[in-house]
């Protein structure tokens, strides 16, 4: 969970919901939906992607609905991680709940596509393995990192409730 | 130490003294949302999975408003996932097609000063109007939260957002909050609470109020609120419940900013399409044509709005090659502007009135948008691809200026049909 390597797909500021998962497809199922995911700004992005790709967008990313289906539709595309320099916040706790880990770094935009990056969480770092530029990244707190170590809330929910914890 | 109102009922929902800007802590929610789209069918298979039930039946609202009516067999399954849900697990605040989610929640008095309020949708941030910390999540925070009445919060800063002198005739808070939103930034208020105040919030009503708390989801902003006041109060004892106002920030709190505006000076301003924070006076449009002019959602179909539309179309009629629909907010927004006249108004003006429901705000129940189609809207997002096609372009504005485009059949700043000075 700590390091995540792989490939960049770049995209840019205020990447809205609505063109992750735009509405229309959200009485379908999750592979029908992955299939066109990021369809209203890049069509045919579901087909691009390997698994173990990496977004890295811009100011804002995930702006607009709170439908899940949006992170779920990315990380069933194959995306293990988005990096930006920053997120909405409902899409951020939607990447954290569904265990597609949400990095949050000031100089993402200087990362290009195409690259290969690793990513600890942890220690707060992006780094562009191509060219060994580094950046920082703000740690998650750990009430968070147990989350997303479980695998999303669901999970983290099914731990506790077998602890016996409320 | 002093605190903001936001930090005070995290601080008590966290069974806390005290929390400082930025810490994560787990907290008991008082009230949550939940609706047909993002509630049973997405978190009931999870609460079988974790072999639970609904934490507390009495501290979840249920509203079927995204799918209603049913537009085909798929909507109709989704609408009875919701009874059945509603029935097995006996939640008695149970809505179909009386209205919109977030008008509900503040015109049944749900929602009271003070408390934490969690809704499954993004614009569950409306009933902070009321005074309370209106959050919204996705549907596996609501799966925790209908799970065991718990969920996690980062602590926000917060930004004083202070409105002196008062809205001209022809403007609308709608014209405030895109101003705003114009200025700052889609993102100028990420992660926090917008606290308003000022003369002219003192005098504004609460359904005007609930614009700016609506929108604020387009800043970014984890919440809006409105500490309550003596027009929240009355609001409330309307609807029977009797309340004080409730906390509010500590004098010399400490806030990250004072976004200082005054209203006298607003004017009406629409959203260019696919961004709403493209912001610029009506004026400015260059006469853009539409083709639809949409007055709908939680943002722009309550009461007030009808009866600002019916201001500017009383004795009009709409424009050839226009349509103008009106999907009101609730059951009760409709039956008010029966009995008083405005829904007759509006169809006398050539206007299609559609079910109440979220309809084609989110693209998704009657009146969705074709390829080619520009429609302006009193709705709050206008994304590509929002309301329908993503050939269509959507432009936001007042039930104003919405209806001063229908007649004109162009984006029109709308004084020009009123008799206020421009």
């Amino acid at each position: 969970m700590s390091i995540i390597e792989g490939t960049v797909w770049k995209f840019g500021d205020n990447v809205d919901t609505d063109v992750m998962v735009p509405g229309k497809y959200l009485i379908g199922d999750l592979a029908d939906i992955a299939s066109h995911v990021m369809e209203g700004i890049r069509p045919g992005f579901a087909d691009l992607v390997s698994p173990g790709d990496i977004i890295v967008g811009g100011k804002n990313f995930g702006t607009g609905s709170s439908r899940e289906m949006a992170p779920r539709a990315i990380q069933a595309a194959g995306i293990v991680a988005i990096v930006a320099e920053s997120f909405a916040r409902i899409f951020f706790r939607n990447c954290i709940n569904v265990g597609l880990v949400p990095v949050e770094c000031p100089t993402a935009i200087e990362v290009e596509e195409g690259q290969r990056v690793r990513i600890d969480t942890e220690a707060g770092e992006v780094v562009v393995i191509d060219t060994g530029a580094t950046h920082k990244a703000i740690a998650l707190p750990e009430e968070i990192g147990v989350i997303l170590r479980a695998g999303g809330l669901e999970p983290f929910l099914e731990e506790q409730i077998s602890k016996g914890a409320r | 130490m002093k605190m903001t109102l936001a930090q005070k009922i995290i601080a008590r929902a966290g069974g806390r003294d005290r929390v400082e800007p930025d810490e994560v802590l787990w907290v008991d929610v008082d009230l949550a949302m939940t609706h047909d789209s993002s509630g049973p069918r997405r978190i009931w298979p999870g609460l079988k999975k974790l072999g639970v039930g609904v934490w507390d039946p009495e501290r979840l609202v249920i509203v079927a408003d995204h799918f209603v009516p049913a537009q085909d067999v798929a909507t109709a399954t989704i609408l009875q996932t919701t009874r059945d849900f509603v029935e097995t697990f006996g939640i008695s605040r149970f809505h179909e097609a009386e209205g919109i989610s977030h008008t509900i929640v503040v015109e049944k008095a749900y929602v009271r000063p003070g408390i934490l309020y969690v809704g499954g949708d993004s614009h569950s941030l409306t009933a902070g109007v009321l005074g309370c910390l209106a959050i919204g999540v996705g549907s596996t925070d609501m799966l925790g939260i209908v799970a065991t009445g718990r969920t996690w919060l980062r602590v926000p800063q917060t930004i004083r957002v202070d409105i002196g002198g008062s809205i001209p005739a022809g403007v609308a808070a709608k014209d405030l909050i895109l101003t705003i939103i114009g200025d700052r930034g889609m993102d100028g208020g990420l992660y926090r609470v917008l606290e308003f105040g000022g003369a002219a919030i003192s005098r504004m009503s609460v359904e005007e109020r609930s614009v700016l708390t609506n929108m604020c989801a387009e800043i970014g902003a984890k919440s809006g609120i409105v500490p309550a006041d003596a027009i929240t109060v009355a609001y409330l004892a309307d609807r029977g419940v009797e309340v004080d106002e409730g906390p509010s920030s500590d004098p010399g709190a400490e806030y990250l900013d004072t976004w200082a505006y005054d209203a006298s000076t607003v004017v009406p301003v629409v959203a260019r399409p696919h961004k709403h924070d493209d912001v610029i006076p009506a004026a400015d449009a260059g006469d853009a044509r539409i083709t639809r002019a949409y007055i709908g959602a939680c943002t722009g179909a309550k009461y007030e709005d009808l009866a600002m539309a019916a201001e500017v179309l009383r004795g009009r009629t709409v424009a050839a090659g226009v349509l103008l629909q009106v999907a009101p907010a609730s059951r009760s927004t409709l039956q008010r502007a029966m009995a008083d006249g405005i829904a007759q108004t509006l169809m006398e003006a050539g206007a299609h009135i559609l079910s109440t429901g979220c309809g084609a705000c989110p693209g998704l129940g009657s009146g969705v948008l074709a390829p080619g189609e520009v429609c302006i809207s009193t709705t709050s997002r206008n994304t590509r691809g929002r309301m329908g096609s993503p050939d269509a372009e959507v432009w936001l504005g007042s039930p104003y200026a919405v209806a001063a485009a229908a007649v004109a059949g162009h984006v029109v700043d709308p004084r020009e049909l009123m008799t206020v000075p421009a």
